[in-house]
């Protein structure tokens, strides 16, 4: 990993003087040790014109890795995590950037006993980050740097030049030119280097929010984007401790099979919390089901793919209901539901209402016969088609709740999304999305196949022309078992 | 009081039972159980006192003394030993403690009595010092209630009741010990088992001519064995009594009660019985026979016994099913399990009782062969098997042969009887006898192996297999087969180099494997290929519907190309294109008659790599060489210039320059594994064994064999799809042999190639300690290796760490998931039903999700 920052003088005012502000003499290379592997700092340029030192970053990848204990069992979270093959040695991070406060200290302090006065003064500098990894872009990038008073210039990296159709990769050549303080230049690399990459090779500490505010202080205050720059510094220490924790048997599966764990890891959707921010769908879909529920008598009710919780923090609101089960395939989503339900402090009594277990309707499953209802909210659509019968026997067969309750998207109502691109679907999960017509076929079906009456409410705005955002199906039970029967006869 | 006339008797007693010995204080009982009984056999409750209270007669510790002794009974009965309780047995509270111990056990509780006048009772206790001063009166009590026990003694539940009165009858008398009725282990058969037949005469006519029976009865002197519901719901129940009631009679053929019997004989018997599951049909059918024909039946269907031990104890046959611990035993309970089975006090969908699965928990070592539940195959699972494959019902009527263990069947000439609740299930597992349960793969987990016995999934690693089966891979029932993840060689020691044959050769040899095959890697993706005929036999075999003819996934079991979204079949017809073409290379080197099968499950490779990592190759691989390639222009540059003004950076310019070096070899490495490819143009698969056909796991057959098998394959493919796996065949103990090996290898890997499989050519081989030894060993090319342990790592500096690594945990995962693997194979041969195959699939899944070091 690797900068360069230079700088343009006169006579007068030599542009050598940047070996003064950086404490570093331009004529020496110097080696300096970092936790992280060795910095030096050089000058391939230092006339009093045009003046460049130059911050080298040798990253031990392999001493990176194996920072974990993991001894070849993988103990340690990271173990598993970290990759020899990194960009950590090539790229410049949060590695830089802490190479570069301790490396250049007393100027970034804007201190400098040679030349007081020196540090004060603007100079005309230029900063050159030729692989900055941004996520966010080239966009971003701009937004960040340019309300700071620099000129911009941020070229995209190609992933590989053999390969133009797998596109850009997540760098940036970067060069930035300013009338600046070298003081200002150096905090705000400090900050916005980690912030742009966006992935922290260390626990945040608490001490890291001083460190944000010394190193942000009469800039980011007033920076637009100060919301992003402090929580992505900060990169909420909690959600990063957690999520190595809770992924990691996920993340070996992912490796096992070549892949990135996100393509198998994303039950929980952490960009939109599985609820569409701006009218609340979800709130008249739960309010639908609740008032089925209702209207059905359902006391003891499964909540089949729970998710996040959102439905069975909602029943749990109605002493009606007396038994929630949330039921999810996800380990992870089950923990936040936990949280979300605060299941941990909740009174005894209340407690007892509720119960989140890992389960699968690819399986059928003793423990969810008996109850009164079961509800199916935006479920069938994550499942592969071929593995719908599956459910269907499970749900249907196995389970058999007096009531079902089956939520799904109408595909016709998706025209009306202005944000959805044509033929988009609107998750990425989503294996299929069916017209009216579609659900009305399956759900009338399985009611045939295994003794149930189905009746089709809209959620959501019914439009004339396409119908309603969300297709709801209740299911009854009709079919009178041989026991109910004889008690029939007996009561006769 | 005292008879005159002396009776000499003797008494019969069941091998396995609970003899409860009855009379007072002094009248003989334990000599008597002395002179008839094993001392073993005998438990006392004297000395039971003796042994919690250090004296016999002391009576305070009755109490615990009758605890011990239950307690031994118990002990036991359970054993199937039989048990004589030496105790006063006059109260009947006593003696219906023991009743209940002999129910719980399911033997036959059996009273002797001896009925000695109290004179002489008290005369032998006077003459006993432990005894002399026991109370006159105490005897006196004890006759009185033993009078007053004696006429009740059948109704509280003693199956025999032996009373013997006076000295000289009990002196005189003998014991006769009996086998028990369901005992019939003296006989070996042949046998030929048939399962329920429901009154299709003309299908057990058929049956039987098929088994070679001539006229009820067979040439080779084989029996018939009857599982019973030989009435009801069918054409015709008189014909079948008929001939089932001649051959037992014969001595040709053996019958056990079903349910239906049991039914239609409370209904001979004039009790009121709903005429409801087919019983209806009989009793018209009935009406036109005789009454003595009525007759004979009322007294063969009240003579039958509820099941049979045959054959040496190996062979058990019932109605519906027995759990081990009521083989031979004798009670109600015993009965009615054997009629009807054990239900969970649910009931299904159809409103018919939920069975419960005793057969999955069975682990017994005779063979148990039943009906009652209609299945669409008879398959075995755990040593048991059920031959109702629903006759009446429009299935087909099986026989099984004993000890071959061959199935024998007759499709039904029609629909006689339409069943509530379709014979199968279209959940997955539906069709063999119940889909798939959570249970099968929840939690912690043993899954019992041929190869390694018991291999343990933890429950954090099952959870993470849910998810991921759940969600992301093909329908179970096309996944019979995931592939065990694969341990290095031994690290290397050779300058340069981590991993080098020399090794693997090397580990081979210690373990006594004298002959491996080098197998060339391809550095694709892990890809297992089911294919069928077509897509009938895929809907057949594998209950697979949808019109798929086969399937094509992952080492985790996912589909390689999934649908593109909004309901368009693209990826299902992609994948079809691929079997069709195996398909058709099968059908070109003559491999379906060859290996008698009409499907065949491939482990092979898929080419490019690019075309499934692709997601980790543009976020991992790809972004590491692009940021390795715009940085060191850029530091190379600022390094020279800085050289040129005389600064001493030598030495970190000539490193930085090797890191650059370093980057651009990474960068070349990944790019030999990535082409584009549009459709199947580009894509090849490398087969490299032949895992299982129809009945059989061939992951024994030695890989030489495989892959004169495989090399067929691949010229019966004229599109070029398949793609030929390069091998050499190394003795490990021959040094010119392993040499070339190693050369092979370093020519390889020179030109740039992923490297090799090292594999004992004997394919499953155990050391001479017996362990499993490791079916392959990887050594993974030097270039190669730089996608894994990163652009730099050929360094001395690294190389030198990167040798501790740890392989020891990688090597159990490995053996732990071939044996899984191999298990799921064997059970699928055998035709267990899905939840067993799929147990082990989902096992090596699982285990894939625990810790181990991902670049091993």
């Amino acid at each position: 990993m690797f900068l360069t920052i230079s700088t343009t003088g006169t006579a007068e005012r030599p542009a050598t003087d940047l070996g003064f502000l950086l404490h570093k003499h331009p004529d020496k290379a110097q080696a300096f040790s970092t936790s992280y592997g060795k910095a030096h700092v050089l000058y391939p340029e230092a006339s009093a014109e045009r003046c460049t030192a130059a911050l080298l970053l040798e990253v031990d990848a392999v001493a990176l890795v194996r920072r974990g204990k993991g001894k070849g069992r993988g103990g340690a979270p990271d173990a598993a995590l970290a990759q020899y093959v990194n960009d950590r040695p090539y790229a410049a991070s949060s590695l830089l950037a802490v190479a570069l406060s301790s490396v250049f200290s007393s100027a970034m302090k804007g201190t400098c006993q040679a030349k007081p006065d020196l540090p004060a003064r603007p100079l005309p500098l230029r900063v050159e980050v030729p692989a900055l990894p941004a996520r966010g872009g080239a966009e971003l990038v701009h937004k960040l740097f340019e309300p700071l008073g620099w000129t911009v210039t941020a070229a995209p990296v190609a992933l590989d030049t053999e390969f133009p159709e797998w596109g850009d990769s997540r760098y940036v050549s970067l060069v930035l030119d300013g009338e600046q303080r070298l003081a200002d230049a150096l905090r705000h690399l400090y900050v916005l280097l980690p912030v742009l990459d966006d992935a922290k090779h260390y626990w945040v500490a608490t001490d890291e929010v001083d460190k944000l505010l010394r190193a942000g202080e009469g800039w980011l205050s007033e920076h637009p984007e100060q919301k992003l720059i402090t929580s992505r510094y900060l990169s909420r220490r909690w959600s990063l401790t957690r999520q190595a924790m809770e992924r990691l048997e996920l993340v070996r599966l992912a490796e096992a099979d070549d892949s990135e764990v996100e393509e198998i890891d994303n039950a929980v959707d952490e960009q939109t919390d599985t609820e569409e921010k701006p009218v609340p769908l979800a709130v008249q879909r739960r309010d639908a089901i609740v008032a089925a529920l209702k209207a059905a008598d359902a006391a003891r009710v499964l909540d089949l793919g729970c998710g996040q919780g959102q439905l069975v923090q909602e029943l749990l609101r109605d002493p009606r209901f007396t038994e929630i089960v949330g039921v999810d395939v996800s380990m992870r989503a089950l923990t936040i539901a936990s949280r979300r339900l605060k299941l941990e402090r909740m009174g005894e009594r209340q407690a007892e209402r509720v119960k989140l277990v890992q389960g699968s309707l690819a399986y059928t499953d003793k423990r969810l016969k008996g109850y009164d209802a079961a509800v199916l909210c935006e479920v069938i659509e994550h499942l592969d088609l071929p593995r719908l019968p599956a459910l269907e026997y499970a749900v249907f067969g196995s389970a058999r709740p007096r009531t079902v309750i089956v939520t799904t998207p109408n595909v016709e109502y998706n025209v009306r999304w202005e944000t959805l691109p044509a033929g988009h679907v609107r998750h990425g999960d989503h294996r299929f999305e069916w017209t009216r017509e579609q659900f009305r076929a399956w759900a009338g079906e399985v009611a045939e196949r295994h003794g149930y009456g189905v009746q089709f409410v809209p959620v959501g705005p019914d439009d004339p022309e396409v119908g309603p955002p969300t297709q709801m199906a209740v299911f009854t039970a009709t079919a009178t078992t041989t026991a109910q029967r004889a008690k029939e006869e007996k009561a006769a | 009081m005292t008879s005159n006339e002396t009776r000499v008797r003797t008494l019969p007693v069941t091998d396995l039972s609970l003899v409860v010995m009855i009379g007072a204080s002094g009248s003989g009982k334990s000599t008597f159980a002395r002179k008839h009984f094993k001392p073993t056999e005998v438990i006392s409750s004297d000395f039971c006192r003796g042994l919690v209270a250090d004296d016999e007669n002391d009576q305070s510790a009755s109490r615990d003394a009758f605890d011990v002794l239950h307690y031994i009974a118990g002990k036991r009965l359970a054993a199937g030993r039989r048990t004589v309780v030496d105790a006063t047995n006059v109260q009947q509270e006593s003696r219906k403690q023991l009743i209940e111990l002999a129910r719980k056990y399911d033997v036959l509780p059996i009273a002797i009595v001896l009925d000695v006048p109290e004179e002489v009772c008290a005369e032998r206790n006077s003459s006993r010092t432990d005894r002399a001063d026991m109370p006159r009166r105490v005897i006196q009590r004890h006759t009185r209630e033993l009078r007053r026990s004696l006429r009740h003694l059948e109704r509280e539940g003693f199956r025999k009741v032996h009373i013997l009165r006076g000295v000289e009858e009990i002196e005189s008398a003998g014991v006769r010990t009996e086998k028990r009725f369901n005992d019939l282990t003296h006989l070996t058969g042949p046998f030929d088992i048939i399962g329920d037949i429901h009154g299709c005469a003309s299908e057990l006519e058929s049956l039987l001519g098929k088994l070679g029976y001539v006229d009820g009865a067979h040439p080779e002197g084989r029996t018939a064995v009857f599982v019973g519901d030989l009435v009801d719901r069918g054409p015709d129940t008189p014909g079948v009594l008929r001939r089932v009631m001649s051959m037992v009679a014969s001595g040709d053929a053996l019958c056990v009660p079903g349910n239906h019997e049991n039914k239609y004989g409370r209904y001979l018997k004039g009790r009121k019985v709903q005429h409801t599951h087919g019983l209806a049909e009989t009793i018209e059918q009935m009406e036109d026979e005789s009454e003595e024909f009525k007759q004979r039946v009322r007294e063969f269907v009240d003579g039958l016994v509820s099941h049979y031990v045959l054959d040496g104890g190996r062979l058990v046959v019932c109605h519906a099913g027995l759990p081990e611990k009521y083989h031979g035993r004798t009670s109600g309970r015993v009965r009615s399990h054997a009629l009807y089975g054990e239900t969970t006090g649910e009931t299904d969908e159809f409103g018919l009782p939920v069975r419960y699965p005793w057969a999955e928990d069975y682990r017994g070592r005779a063979a148990v062969v039943y009906g009652h539940t209609p299945v669409p195959e008879a398959t075995w699972l755990n040593n048991t098997i059920c031959l109702d494959t629903g006759a009446v019902f429009g299935g087909k009527l099986t026989a099984l042969r004993w000890p071959e263990r061959e199935l024998v069947d007759v499709p039904a000439e029609r629909v006689w009887y339409e069943p509530v609740k379709p014979l199968a299930s279209e959940a997955p597992g539906g069709h063999e006898g119940r889909p798939l349960d959570l249970a099968d793969v929840h939690g912690r987990r043993v899954v019992e192996t041929r190869h390694a016995g018991r291999v343990s999934v933890r429950e954090e690693n099952a959870a993470a297999a849910l998810e991921v089966m759940s969600r992301f891979a093909v329908d179970p029932r096309l996944m019979p087969y995931l592939p065990p993840t694969m341990a290095p060689t031994a690290t290397s020691r050779v300058e340069g180099y981590l991993e080098h044959p020399a090794e693997a050769f090397e580990q081979y040899r210690a373990d006594g494997v004298e002959r491996v095959v080098c197998e060339e890697k391809h550095m694709g993706s892990r890809a297992v290929a089911l294919v069928c005929r077509d897509a009938e036999v895929a809907h057949e075999r594998f209950g697979a519907g949808g019109g798929v003819s086969g399937s094509l996934y992952t080492r985790t079991g996912r589909p390689f190309f999934t649908e593109s979204i909004s309901g368009s079949a693209a990826g299902t017809a992609v994948t079809e294109e691929i079997l069709g073409r195996l398909r058709s290379a099968v059908t070109e080197a003559g491999l379906w008659e060859e290996l008698e099968t009409d499907w065949v499950l491939l482990d092979a490779e898929l080419l490019p790599w690019s075309l499934k990592a692709s997601g980790l190759l543009r976020s991992q691989y790809a972004a590491v060489g692009a940021a390795a390639g715009a940085v060191f222009p850029g530091a190379v540059a600022a390094l020279e210039g800085a050289a040129a003004r005389g600064v001493d950076v030598a030495d970190l310019l000539a490193k930085q320059r090797e890191r650059a070096v370093d980057a651009a070899s990474f960068t070349d490495a990944y790019r030999r594994y990535c082409w584009t490819t549009t459709g199947l143009d580009g894509v090849r698969l490398a087969p490299f064994q032949i895992l299982a056909v129809q009945g059989r796991s061939l992951a024994g057959v030695p890989h030489d064999e495989q892959l004169t098998l495989i090399d067929r394959l691949v010229a019966g493919d004229p599109t070029g799809l398949l793609q030929t796996t390069r091998r050499l065949f190394v003795d490990t103990g021959d040094p010119a042999s392993v040499r070339s090996g190693v050369d092979w290898w370093l020519e390889m890997t020179g030109r740039g190639g992923e490297g090799m499989v090292v594999k004992p050519v004997q394919a499953v081989v155990r050391s001479a300690e017996g362990r499993l030894v490791q079916p392959g060993i990887k050594c993974r090319g030097r270039e190669y290796l730089r996608i894994i342990y990163g652009p730099e790592y050929t360094r001395p500096e690294n190389l030198d760490r990167l040798r501790g690594r740890f392989l020891n945990h990688k090597r159990s995962l490995a053996l732990r998931e071939y044996a899984l693997g191999l298990e799921a194979l064997d059970r699928l041969a055998e035709g267990e039903p899905l939840w067993r195959v799929h147990e082990a699939v989902f096992g090596v899944l699982a285990l894939e999700s625990e810790p181990v070091d991902p670049r091993l």
